[in-house]
């Protein structure tokens, strides 16, 4: 955790904080039909998939067609997911008044309840990320993703875990609220989760029966090739998104934070923390929208509620921001970032002192110029 | 309000097309096929535009089969995306109420009228809107008075006209008299449609009264004459008032001296000015979720909230149209309208009809 990344001075913050406003603002300003359109439009295209899907699997004795339909599904899942159901949840289309596009309204095509997932992903993760203590999606409550978390050696299982949560990723996420880990530990009572538990009833049932009761029913003497290909458009939207997601603030090189050092921060040192804690992939236009424009966690990190179209366009200007106050960008490869979050899944695996490590970071390696600000 | 309340059969095989369709609903697939296909959602396609005066339009609006009706006097909200925004106002069928399957509404370009400019320009057959089911309390009892008076001004016309329609076509014996209030000749919606009717039945009269001109029935602003000249039986008849807020005050005005406030029914269409008093504010305005705070200013918390960089959603800014319902969490808040007081916690507010008094929390 020792830090080469440049601090700035109080005044600099200042000036980076001016700075990520008036971006933010140009854009808010700007927002229009052609956002409008473009978020329909791809409502249509996974709509269109969907149909596409689960009609194809009728056919699903003839194996061209199943696998078409289940590459469709697939897909349609994957757009319901990421560029319309964590993009329409985070509030980025709320300015349309539009019930079916607003964040209070939208359902994903997910077991995860709506509900449940803003309260841990819009609010704890994106409010206090990276702060190691505070940002429960730091391994989610499960895996050991950053020296800051002391070994034991359950985690000696990291590898395996992280393994079955990409396999399972969307019941991992639906169970993400229920912070199981502090329930195990008494430190949050059975009690305190009726809700959470209530919702997560009502929204699984549901998915379950669509997908692995009335569509496999529907198509008659194919219920079985058709719920063996519900399951794999799940399956393979799990592997997609856990690996998205996973690149997003796990590649070598992001920081974490402590909670006293972002104790009473400022709104420039709350964009420096959010810059430095993330990680961009480098791809394709088309990569973008399948990652749900996760691929820009910086842009989406900085400003959480503009349409997620807009982060490519303003992707060179952020760059040029970092550039201007010394910050790194960190991107790369979907191939390269991936690596660097597999050998961190194995390396934290095994307790720090096998890796030549003192088992506690010397005290002061929290960036001592950090330290400063946070005083 | 009898209409409102009817509800066609649902769909055979819904629950299965929903549980199929979740968690999105059906509408969601249908609307992508034809916006018009909706089972759950109610929307209407434009068949007609036409325009009578220079600054309104009249839309012939076919509802989808959701529809369910309305009464005459009751209000509908329309909505429709400009500039990727959803914008709903507030706008009253002017057709009878016993018309199947279409309802006309007309619409006035206000100058400052985001909405009715924009209809106004752009809408031809084909437009699809959005509409709410019919609302509203400005209604004929269901046993018809025997004697009507019927007062508009201006584009306040829509509602009371749908009551004038709808009489005619009940059949109505009884006398009724149609009231309104126009700059000029050439400001009067649908005045061919009313001289046709009128010259129908014998018992409607209408009256054209004008404000800037001396050749209608009556000219200048309501005052005991013009009822007098009017309708001379106004004491035993029901009155009912749709208009800008001078015309409101002055029928008010004229009823409360006979007596006759009983008998006067309104529906205020545009917001009446809201006289508050700066230096009765006290307290200060703290808007929850924003994390920020501001001395009460004694407008309503609408426009405070606006004012402290906020953008509440709202419609008709008038307590009209319920978007702009937000809870206050905290404080005593008092409605514009009637003066009523709000003391309880966490209870929904209409942001545009209420002022603080004392310290409030809100939930924005």
């Amino acid at each position: 955790m020792s830090r080469t990344t440049p601090t700035l001075t109080p005044e600099q913050y200042e000036e980076l904080g001016r700075d990520l406003d008036a971006l933010r603002q140009r854009v808010l300003d700007d927002l229009g039909e052609a956002d409008r359109k473009y978020i329909y439009d791809i409502v249509k295209v996974q709509r269109a998939l969907e149909v596409a899907g689960r009609g194809l699997l009728f056919a699903g004795f003839f194996p061209p067609a199943w696998i078409a339909g289940v590459t469709a599904l697939s897909l349609s899942k994957i757009l319901d997911n990421m560029e319309i159901g964590h993009n329409v949840m985070h509030g980025q289309y709320d300015w349309m008044r539009d019930p079916a596009m607003n964040s209070k309204m939208f359902e994903w095509d997910n077991v995860a309840p709506a509900e449940n997932w803003k309260h841990s992903h819009n609010y704890i993760h994106h409010t206090y990320t990276n702060i190691v203590g505070k940002d429960r999606d730091i391994g989610y409550g499960v895996l050991r993703m950053d020296e800051g978390q002391k070994w034991r050696p359950y985690y000696l299982g990291n590898p395996a875990y992280a393994f079955a949560l990409m396999l399972f990723f969307e019941w991992g996420v639906m169970l993400h609220d229920m912070e199981v880990d502090r329930l195990m530990s008494g430190e949050k009572k059975w009690s305190e989760t009726a809700g959470v538990r209530r919702r997560i009833w009502h929204k699984s049932v549901k998915q379950v029966i669509k997908d692995y009761v009335l569509f496999p029913a529907l198509t008659g003497p194919q219920f079985v090739s058709t719920l063996v290909g519900n399951a794999a458009a799940n399956l393979i939207r799990n592997v997609w998104a856990f690996n998205i997601i996973f690149c997003g603030h796990f590649p070598n090189g992001v920081e974490t934070f402590t909670e006293e050092e972002t104790k009473n921060e400022t709104r420039g040192q709350w964009y420096y923390r959010q810059m430095l804690g993330s990680a961009n992939i480098s791809g394709s236009p088309l990569f973008h929208i399948m990652s749900g424009n996760l691929s820009h966690q910086i842009e989406h990190h900085l400003f959480p509620d503009i349409p997620a179209r807009r982060y490519p366009e303003i992707a060179p200007e952020v760059r040029a921001i970092c550039a201007k106050y010394g910050l790194p960008y960190n991107t790369g490869g979907l191939t390269k970032q991936l690596r660097s979050v597999a050998k961190k899944i194995f390396k934290l695996a095994l307790p720090d002192n096998l890796r030549g490590k003192p088992a506690q970071p010397p005290a002061g390696t929290v960036g001592n110029g950090r330290a400063l600000r946070a005083a | 309000m009898t209409a409102a309340k009817k509800r066609r059969p649902r769909f055979p095989g819904l629950r299965l097309l929903e549980a199929l369709a979740t968690p999105h609903g059906i509408d969601r697939y249908l609307e992508l096929v034809h916006p018009m296909l909706t089972i759950r959602g109610v929307r209407g396609e434009v068949t007609r535009v036409h325009r009578t005066t220079a600054d309104t339009v009249t839309l012939t609006i076919r509802p989808t089969r959701r529809w369910a009706g309305f009464t005459a006097g009751q209000y509908v909200r329309v909505s429709v995306d400009i500039d990727g925004v959803r914008r709903t106002r507030c706008y009253s069928p002017a057709t009878s109420q016993h018309t199947r399957g279409r309802f006309e509404l007309t619409i006035k370009a206000h100058e400052q009228g985001l909405v009715s400019r924009w209809l106004h320009r752009n809408a031809k057959p084909g437009l699809i809107l959005h509409l709410s089911q019919a609302e509203g309390e400005f209604t004929l009892p269901e046993r018809r008075p025997e004697k009507v008076l019927l007062i508009s001004g201006g584009s306040g016309i829509t509602p009371v006209l749908s009551m004038l329609r709808t009489l005619a076509d009940e059949g109505h014996t009884g006398e009724v008299v149609f009231l309104h209030y126009a700059y000029t000749e050439a400001d009067v919606p649908c005045r061919a449609d009313l001289l046709e009717l009128t010259g129908k039945h014998p018992n409607l009269r209408l009256l054209l009264a004008y404000t800037d001109a001396d050749d209608g029935d009556l000219s200048g602003f309501f005052d005991h004459t013009h009822l007098r000249k009017a309708a001379p039986w106004h004491a035993e008849a029901h009155t009912y008032l749709c208009g800008p807020p001078g015309l409101m005050a002055g029928v008010r005005e004229v009823f409360a001296d006979l007596g006759l406030l009983d008998r006067l029914h309104t529906e205020d269409f545009a917001p009446a000015p809201i006289t508050v008093d700066a230096a009765d504010a006290t307290g200060d305005v703290t808007f929850v979720r924003a994390g920020r705070a501001a001395p009460n200013s004694g407008q309503t918390l609408l426009e405070q909230a606006e004012a402290a960089g906020l953008t509440p959603d709202n419609g008709c800014r008038m307590g009209v149209c319920f978007t702009c319902t937000t809870v206050k969490t905290a404080g005593c808040t008092r409605d514009v309208r009637n003066g009523e007081l709000s003391t309880d916690p966490d209870v929904e507010i209409q942001l545009c009809v209420s002022v603080p008094v004392g310290d409030v929390a809100i939930d924005l």
